[in-house]
């Protein structure tokens, strides 16, 4: 039986010892259970333990290994090795500042959550049991509570590329129509009060490469859009 | 000792279920906390979870605390310590109506009420039949859970340390717990954080094995610390296997699938649990399921070209309810198995999942040895041991003891605070320094042992020395090599040497914790000559004096596993309840 191998380029980049960054090849061996990107990653860092990214659940249920493959945003651990033409070209995500080879500072991404108050806020006193909410109001949130973060969507908007401390992103929209569609928060207006603005909502110009990149297939463009009518219904 | 120190009335290491429930008390109470974790909080492992966590809501049937609780008790084996697991049940549901409180999604019935479905070992009236007792956000229920944790601790202003490994714990000449020493990922920094009180929920080390459901952070951070500290580890041989881990993969199918009708068959086709457990068939206790499915492929009726796993069929339930209760387990299905399970069965194999043991504490989250509280020390969820799952853990009392384990210590730890001296006493440095050579040492190691041969060699022996079933002569064989392999990892040796977010210095702190976990699980496994729950031996065989090889007479007792010597000491199990009667000693059936 021949060995399979792999071959990559990959984006490498320690500030400790580069000047700037460089692509680099490599040529991995794999196990028979080798089957996604991530598998052929952590093969390669036995050969070469420099080589960093972050990973955890390997699963696509963390979201801690987005990386941009062969050009697009995705999660390592999902992406079949056999669907990607080689060498694969790995990078970070692009847009946010790089701490070391595929590690980028998430800072700017989860500030834009944050600002969002992304919790229900409901301040009528707790009933003794759950609050009640009918089957079709909790469908509603189906497509929205899923975001595992991991930020391949904002990273792939050209909007958040140019404005990352303005427009809050795909990811952070998609979470404040997910607290905007809870029948249980109340506070909508203030919701979109934070929102009306020229850059923090306003930035998004439909590309809808979120959409296209979300490993989850989410959609936040449509959540935008809700959020953009909601809006216009309330001027109205 | 020349290491900045940062101060705060508690620190709590990991941001999984447990770590985030606990922040939450401490944070509303105004105690200034910091919460260390080496991931981003919403990339800890509780977000793996599936199926639900368990409260009797009674939503759907009849249900109560106290069937809950003889449902725990059956499926420890009676090794669970019955106060906690009363206090455990008689919590649920109001933990649970909390976190719908907090935002939870979970799913509803036509009532609005919270959805709640079956699994397994969930019986109504003391054993007499299934009862809907998982609250399920479809199959995502960990992940909705560790989401709406952390959006409530950024609503309470909880100050996070994202992507800080604590590396050790620091005690006092007296045993008293001060706080830990950590680094900063980014820069590899160390610092040491004091506190008045310290909680661990730093989850489990299902990594020491080869095949696993566990994510790779999944290192045992919190036990290693504990055991170089030397604190007891207690009932570290007991392990569960998961009946459904995607074969070949690993990843978790929750049993949820067959709490909505899924079925397990073998290469005939046959459902063979019904011959296991003519009761509860496919929803039996996971120890069960697991030894039943082995039992097939032992002897033959495994599926596939290698006869090396079953499969678990949904084809036959509406596409409908798949798409709208299971999806997360058939878009898994589709990506690692490459079967849509609405068409096709999915191949499955026992997989290492969950540790039943850990740090010892009582119900109150307080660290114990024997029966001595370890001063400002604390331990809650998969780290802990509390004892609430005994010789094996129930589907979805994990999530649930997450949260009141993650709320009662960080009860206790609110009133220790509110009594201790207002200063900080001086900072112990004897633990520091170990801490800071420990680093040192891998930092100048040269000619050492590579870290993949290390935790491969650990990996393939737990994995062929301490499974699903075990053997006398190969465990014994396994304690020698476990303790040949822990010789490996003394002299583990990085090539990377870089400052800035070096993750190989990290795996090699994790394998420094991993390998203590592996010998606490081997050498206590060897020790304890029975079966057990999730320890089953080929010389404790199912005798009528000792049925399923229980031996109540010598072995109804808590290993402790101590690192120094590798010595083991045993303490009883609580058997009275907090409030009512004991349940009294049954052999064990499904």
């Amino acid at each position: 039986m021949t060995t399979r191998t792999v071959k990559f380029s990959i984006y490498r980049f320690d500030p400790e010892k580069d000047a700037k960054p460089y692509m680099k090849d490599y040529t991995v061996d794999l196990g028979p259970s080798d089957h996604k990107l991530l598998d052929a990653l952590v093969k390669l860092k036995v050969v070469d333990d420099s080589v960093s990214f972050r990973r955890s659940c390997r699963e696509g249920v963390c979201g801690s290994d987005a990386m941009n493959i062969n050009g697009r945003n995705g999660l390592a651990c999902v992406t079949n090795i056999d669907d990607l033409k080689q060498p694969i070209q790995i990078r970070p995500l692009p847009g946010l500042p790089v701490i070391r080879d595929l590690i980028v500072d998430m800072t700017q991404f989860f500030k834009q959550y944050h600002s969002i108050k992304p919790y229900v806020v409901n301040d009528t006193p707790a009933p003794d049991r759950e609050r009640l909410q009918s089957q079709e109001d909790r469908k509603e949130l189906d497509g929205l509570y899923e975001c595992i973060l991991c930020a391949c969507c904002s990273t792939s908007c050209p909007s958040f590329w140019w404005n990352p401390d303005k427009f809050v992103g795909p990811a952070g929209l998609l979470a404040a129509y997910r607290f905007i569609a809870d029948t249980r928060d109340t506070a909508t207006n203030e919701r979109l009060d934070n929102l009306e603005d020229p850059y923090r909502l306003f930035r998004c110009h439909t590309i809808m490469n979120c959409v296209d990149v979300c490993p989850k297939e989410l959609n936040p463009t449509k959540a935008i859009g809700k959020i953009k009518d909601l809006m216009v219904k309330r001027m109205a | 000792m020349a290491v900045p120190v940062r101060k705060f009335d508690a620190v709590i290491v990991g941001a999984g279920g447990a770590g985030l429930r606990a922040a939450l008390q401490l944070s509303e109470a105004g105690l200034k906390t910091a919460v260390l974790s080496k991931v981003f909080p919403t990339r800890s492992h509780t977000v793996a979870a599936q199926g639900g966590v368990s409260a009797s809501l009674g939503n759907s049937e009849p249900d109560h605390w106290h069937w809950h609780m003889y449902d725990t008790v059956k499926g420890s084996d009676w090794l669970g310590d019955q106060d906690a697991i009363e206090f455990m049940c008689r919590e649920a549901p109001n933990v649970v109506v909390e976190l719908e409180h907090f935002g939870m999604p979970f799913d509803r019935n036509a009532d609005g009420t919270i959805y709640q479905r079956p699994f397994g070992g969930h019986m109504s009236n003391f054993g007499e039949k299934p009862v809907r007792r998982a609250c399920a956000a479809a199959d995502r229920t960990g992940h909705a859970m560790l989401h709406a944790l952390y959006q409530r601790n950024v609503r309470a202003n909880t100050q996070f340390f994202v992507e800080w490994m604590a590396l050790d714990l620091v005690r006092d000449e007296q045993g008293n717990v001060q706080g830990v020493v950590a680094m900063e990922m980014e820069t590899s920094e160390v610092y040491v954080f004091q506190a008045k009180a310290t909680l661990f929920a730093t989850g489990g080390a299902g990594r020491i094995f080869a095949s696993s459901t566990n994510a790779f952070i999944n290192t045992g951070d919190g036990l290693g610390m504990a055991a170089r500290a030397g604190i007891p580890l207690e009932d570290m041989e007991f392990w569960q296997f998961h009946p459904t881990g995607v074969a070949g993969a690993g990843v978790l199918i929750t049993e949820g699938v067959r709490g909505e009708g899924g079925i397990l068959r073998n290469s005939a086709g046959e459902r063979f649990m019904e011959r296991y457990a003519p009761n509860a068939k496919d929803l039996a206790s996971r120890d069960v399921v697991s030894r039943a499915m082995v039992t097939e492929i032992n002897e033959g009726r495994g599926c596939g070209p290698h006869k090396d796993h079953v499969l678990l069929d949904i084809t036959h339930l509406d596409p409908e309810v798949i798409k709208s209760k299971l999806p997360g387990i058939r878009e898994i299905s589709i990506k690692f198995a490459g079967v849509d399970p609405i068409k096709a069965p999915i191949p499955v194999v026992p997989t290492c999942h969950y540790q039943m043991g850990g740090i010892p504490t009582n119900y109150r989250g307080e660290v114990v040895v024997h029966d001595q509280v370890v001063p400002g020390f604390y331990a809650a969820g998969e780290v802990a041991c509390a004892s609430v799952h005994g010789a094996n853990r129930l589907g979805t009392n994990s999530l649930l003891d997450l949260l009141v384990f993650g709320k009662s210590s960080g009860n206790s730890m609110i009133e220790y605070i509110k009594t201790a001296p207002k200063d900080l006493p001086p900072l112990a440095t004897a633990d520091v320094d170990r801490s800071l050579a420990r680093v040192a040492r891998l930092d100048g190691q040269q000619n050492g042992t590579p870290v993949e041969s290390a935790r491969a060699a650990m990996q393939r022996t737990m994995q062929n020395h301490c499974g699903v079933f075990r053997f006398k002569d190969m465990l014994k064989e396994g304690v020698e090599k476990i303790l040949e392999v822990e010789a490996m990892v003394r002299t583990i040796e990085i090539a990377d040497k870089s400052r800035t977010f070096n993750t190989a210095r990290l795996e090699a702190l994790e394998l420094e914790n991993l390998i203590e976990v592996a010998k606490a699980t081997m050498i206590s496994a060897e020790a304890r000559t029975e079966s057990r729950g999730a320890h089953v031996r080929d010389d404790a065989a199912d005798t009528p004096e000792h049925p399923n090889g229980r031996d109540d007479e010598n072995w109804l007792k808590h290993t402790l596993w101590y690192r120094d010597a590798n010595r083991l000491d045993y303490k009883p199990v609580n058997l009275k309840p907090l409030s009512v009667e004991t349940i009294a000693l049954k052999t064990r059936s499904y």
